[in-house]
């Protein structure tokens, strides 16, 4: 199954297993279906009432997902990519993370917002970043980032049952990818690492579509007498500390990829935990394989430039594993 | 006249309410005792009171900064209202919100935001929640004049609109957004004027006579009530304070205040109520000294309540 069709799988369930449960954001409903068609079928289907096309107003998008989570519904609102998100920074920032802290936790807010991040389709500055950073920084929020069509699913379904603010970050090359997704009823708890690849050499600490590329560079590491683990944290918040912990005693050596700029990133915030958690069993230094502080270029070879792909993983695990 | 006799005394009973508690509020900063800052809702009470007059416990409200006078209106135990002001352990957000983010869920006071504009949106998801509901609930967003050029303004009444929510967009329009005379910021005169742009009714009221909030709100209500969709109100009044604790809004004309004064909200209702013998003037002493007995009540409460315990800051981050 494709991770769209997990992801749409996973509305579609908790959309049937709970009334409260509705879909707002521009173009998810019958015209276009979704920007990247994970809501293809879910209006026909639920009706346009709860697959709400809304105006172009993402400030309001949040804000109205919010007014309707702190009074009994379970909103999943689309942003429509990732970029735009800054549009509703006020509202997801300053009123969905922290209304119930505010509130001295009179109310809940079950709300999860999803939206793609993510360069390789050459649409430049404004549709291609990675800001889970941006999120990572204001507690009250939830932070999910599924790499397979198994995790999108169960991470889905766990979200929209959580009643916090759930961030749901997707990213653009991998909704066609394809991956087991089993026929009977299932969910991902959130917070709970899964290592994508065991080895005992170095661990590669990797998110979203950085996964894909750590296991191919991992795959290529093995021909070269190189045992890569990969670590896929799953959601950064809450943070699976203990899997990055067990996973860099076995190996000593740490290797952080993300998608996201350099600096401030949350590649940063791994490296601190390890530094803070696990510096005891280190044997050589962390290093980090991110953007390079730029804004997402346009031209195919600019973007292909900054973004992380295998051969710079590769290059950093052996500046560490000789 | 449609307001009953016993109404328009609550409704008086609950403008003093709000007048003597920011009074007090007023003296206590004064003293020392209130941390951070404070915005007083004096000389706005009968907008709060006349739209509230209308609204069943189970409706919502959304406030803002200068939210004290929403809350009391609303229907919230003075006493968690101060104690809150003052950090308490007994306040309603058990310390963690303050002045500028009261809540009280269970009368449908949904919490006051201090980002301004920012509960628009927000009053219209409650809206959207009542639909998806299916009740007739309606929600009631108050926001100021400043708040009305924020891009939350536009984003949230236009939803609301193309979806004919059940909401009451109340305008307090007090001149001044801070220390920024409307003139300054604004082409035109009348926010209720940007209605138009949206598509629904927009009406512009004396701020300052509660009867004719409350008749605007009825009619409001009653719109939003029946499936008809949101109305933007603009109530005209006027702070007597400045706009925190500190400003001697030196920025306002004297003749200006003067003026405004003289419309001064609750001397007109009480001269209104004796003059159609709704009170006598006995009754609306006593009134009086019972309102003063319970704000010395909820500061007495208030003042000998517990601060929360210091490792409580970590409560309520997650559920």
């Amino acid at each position: 199954m494709t991770y769209r069709d997990a992801l749409r799988e996973a509305l579609r369930e908790e959309m049937l297993r709970d009334e409260t449960v509705f879909l707002l954001g521009e173009d998810v409903g019958r015209y276009w279906k979704g920007a990247f068609k994970v809501t293809k079928g879910l209006a026909e289907e639920f009706g346009d009432e709860r697959v709400r096309d809304t105006p172009i107003s993402e400030s309001a998008i949040i804000g109205v997902a919010t007014g309707a989570a702190i009074t009994g519904m379970r909103p999943v609102a689309e942003i429509m990519f990732g970029d735009l998100s800054a549009l509703a920074m006020d509202q997801i920032a300053n009123q969905a993370a922290k209304l119930r802290y505010m509130f001295g936790g009179q109310t809940k807010v079950p709300l999860v917002i999803r939206m793609p991040f993510g360069a390789g389709v050459n649409i430049a500055a404004h549709h291609s970043q990675s800001l889970e950073a941006w999120f990572l920084h204001v507690p009250g929020l939830k932070i999910a980032m599924p790499s397979t069509p198994y995790d999108a699913k169960g991470l889905l379904k766990t979200a929209i049952r959580d009643d916090n603010p759930v961030m749901f970050f997707e990213h653009k090359l991998l909704y066609s990818i394809k991956g087991p997704v089993p026929e009977e009823e299932y969910t991902v708890p959130l917070g709970v690492a899964d290592v994508k690849r065991e080895g005992e050499d170095v661990t590669i600490f990797a998110t979203l579509y950085m996964v894909h590329k750590s296991l191919a560079a991992a795959e290529m590491l093995s021909k070269q007498g190189i045992s890569a683990e990969v670590v896929d944290p799953r959601t950064l918040v809450p943070l699976d500390k203990q899997a990055i912990v067990d996973s860099v005693k076995k190996t000593g050596r740490i290797v952080i990829v993300t998608e996201d700029c350099k600096t401030g990133g949350v590649s940063a915030e791994i490296a601190a935990v390890v530094a803070e958690e696990a510096i005891d069993y280190l044997d050589a230094p962390v290093k980090r394989v991110a953007e390079p502080d730029t804004p997402i270029p346009f031209s195919p070879p600019l973007e292909k430039f900054v973004i992380p792909d295998e051969n710079r993983i590769i290059g950093a695990v052996k500046e560490i594993v000789r | 006249m449609t307001l009953e006799k016993g109404k328009m005394i609550e409704v008086y009973r609950k403008m003093l309410e709000i007048r003597r508690f920011e009074e007090k509020v007023y003296d206590l900063y004064g003293e020392n005792l209130v941390p951070g800052t404070i915005h007083l809702y004096a000389g706005q009470e009968a907008v709060a009171a006349g739209v509230c007059a209308n609204l069943r416990s189970d409706d919502y409200i959304t406030s803002t900064h200068r939210g004290h006078g929403h809350c009391i209106a609303k229907g919230a135990q003075l006493k968690r209202v101060m104690a809150e002001i003052l950090g308490k352990k007994t306040g309603y957000c058990s310390g963690k919100g303050g002045s500028m983010h009261i809540a009280d869920f269970s009368i449908g006071m949904l919490g006051a935001t201090a980002v301004v504009g920012a509960g628009l949106p927000i009053a219209a998801g409650a809206g959207l929640s009542i639909r998806l509901r299916k009740t007739d609930q309606v929600v009631a967003c108050f926001f100021g004049e400043g708040a009305s050029n924020q891009g939350t303004f536009h984003e949230g009444i236009n939803m609301a609109a193309i979806w004919k929510l059940p909401v009451l967009f109340v305008c307090e329009n007090n001149l001044y957004a801070m220390g920024t005379r409307q003139s300054i910021v604004m082409a035109i005169e009348n926010v209720a004027d940007r209605a138009t742009a949206y598509g629904i009714p927009g009406v512009v009221v004396d701020g300052n006579d509660v009867m004719a909030v409350y008749e605007a709100a009825r009619e409001a209500v009653e719109r939003a009530r029946s499936g008809k969709g949101p109305t933007l109100m603009e109530c005209k009044t006027y702070r007597h304070k400045g706009h925190s604790r500190f400003d001697p809004a030196a920025y306002r004309p004297k003749e200006e205040v003067e003026e405004w004064l003289k419309r001064e909200p609750i001397t007109r209702f009480r001269a209104r109520l004796l003059e159609m013998k709704t009170l006598t003037e006995e009754e609306a002493d006593k009134i009086e000294q019972e309102v003063v007995v319970a704000i010395e009540e909820a500061v007495r409460f208030a003042l000998e309540s517990p601060y929360p315990a210091p490792e409580e800051a970590l409560e309520h981050v997650y559920i």
